[in-house]
């Protein structure tokens, strides 16, 4: 083992300190370190966008940074979506009830790619959102689903 | 997989980076925006023995107007952020044209714009829109600055002009020129994938509408952005007619680049297709925007 180095960083609101390998990657470090499993690891090279997360509020590979980069970043993750215990994200909602997963594996990378982009895109088209989600994979659902539940959001936010 | 074992460092400064750059020469890999080195280090097809980290370097990142007309991008300066510039669009509206379709939006916000050309991937886009549009790198080292023109920049496949204790800090486009167009144009299988095809087109009227500039570049045919110099040259003095253009991009799949890759991705033959017909919509693009009827 190489040396390690200190971080500290926020995710979804609550701090953490941890000594960490700099070659641990920031996907590895959510779900191994802070047991925060719901950031899912598919490709592990930037293609399939299931590890998405937010860093600084900006929809990222978490696969393609190290966590010693992370250091003092706010980091949101799936599991800080949804506004408490007892209430879905619109999107998280829409998702659910546009049939928009199937397996769910991909799910948590499409919410998060989704929830900065359409704050930006209040009234997207169905091209649109199709661009923003070209750097995620579904495996399941063919897309369309995926799509509608989107504008289903659009209209809840 | 995951990637092996290095030594981390995250310089606060160019100065500080030059530094650890001459100390590990070429033990040591840059680290920009990580979207393609970290890839190939999950792989280890890269194992480098010391990464040092240039994300914590805020002088690397601004995009400002250069004194000619023309734009100067810090090499830190993520995609996301070229492609929201208002002066990019206004004073390199190629570059602000090519910067939607480099890969997905999740990369373009982490990716940087230096990265990206000193990466030299010969299917990227902005290694050929750098030779297309006459542009040039700032190189930095322990040693001093230093300029390099794009058409002595770019080596061969994955390789620069960069030398082992050398960064590259800046990238400078120049001013277009009056009555002069544009185009970016690509194919892939996915929009944001690796281009199977794609190509840059700047061309330039006279006064009586003839072609007085023409420069086409292709990326992913080749080790790197490959110019078309015959295709070019076959248009300076021609009116930009559809037969003058469809002549130059079929010249450009003849005679500049007749064996192009091959892989599983696409054969040859439909890359050579590929060349001319994206070739032509460019130049045909390029000249409606210039002024001239195509």
């Amino acid at each position: 083992m190489s040396e390690t180095m200190m971080i500290s960083l926020t995710v979804n609101g609550q701090r953490y300190q941890r000594q960490v390998e700099p070659r641990l990657l920031l996907s590895d470090f959510l779900r191994h370190e802070l047991d925060l499993t719901g950031t899912h690891v598919g490709c592990e090279h930037g293609v399939c966008g299931a590890c998405t997360i937010l860093v600084d509020g900006v929809a990222v590979r978490s696969c393609l940074m190290f966590a010693v980069q992370a250091d003092g970043c706010e980091l949101l993750t799936v599991e800080g979506l949804a506004p408490g215990p007892e209430q879905l994200h619109p999107l998280q909602a829409a998702f659910r009830q546009a049939h928009a997963l199937q397996c769910g594996f991909c799910t948590p990378g499409f919410l998060m790619t989704l929830a900065p982009w359409l704050a930006q895109h209040p009234n997207p088209t169905d091209e649109e959102i199709r661009l923003a989600l070209s750097g995620n994979l579904c495996r399941c659902t063919g897309y369309q689903h995926i799509v509608e539940a989107v504008k289903m959001a659009a209209e809840i936010c | 997989m995951k990637p092996p074992s290095f030594k981390y460092h995250a310089p606060r400064s160019v100065e500080e980076a030059a530094g650890l750059l001459a100390e590990h020469g070429y033990d040591a890999k840059l680290l920009a925006g990580g979207q393609s080195l970290i890839p190939t280090m999950n792989f280890r097809l890269a194992q480098p023995a010391v990464l040092i980290d240039l994300n914590r370097i805020p002088e690397l990142a601004y995009i400002h107007p250069a004194g000619d007309g023309g734009v100067r991008i810090g090499a830190m300066s993520r995609h996301v952020q070229v492609e929201k510039s208002d002066l990019i669009a206004q004073a390199a509206p190629l570059i602000h044209e090519t910067m939607p379709l480099i890969a997905h939006p999740q990369i373009r916000n982490r990716g940087t714009f230096g990265g990206s050309i000193a990466h030299a991937d010969p299917a990227s886009e902005l290694p050929a829109a750098l030779l297309t549009l006459g542009g040039r790198v700032q190189a930095r080292g322990a040693k001093g600055a230093r300029w390099i023109e794009a058409d002595e920049f770019f080596l061969g496949l994955f390789t620069t002009a960069l030398q082992p204790d050398e960064l590259l800090a800046e990238v400078r486009f120049p001013a277009l020129p009056a009555r002069a167009g544009f185009a970016a144009r690509e194919v892939a299988r996915r929009h944001g994938d690796y281009a199977l095809v794609g190509v840059m087109a700047l061309v330039g009227l006279d006064a009586g509408g003839a072609c007085n500039l023409a420069r086409l570049t292709y990326f992913s045919v080749g080790d790197g952005p490959t110019p078309a110099p015959q295709a070019a040259a076959a248009l300076i003095g021609q009116r930009p007619t559809s037969e003058a253009l469809a002549a130059a991009a079929e010249l450009a799949a003849s005679a500049d680049i007749p064996e192009p890759v091959a892989d599983i991705h696409a054969t040859a033959a439909f890359r050579r297709h590929l060349i001319k017909a994206l070739g032509k919509q460019a130049l045909q693009q390029a000249f409606i925007r210039a002024g001239g009827a195509a």
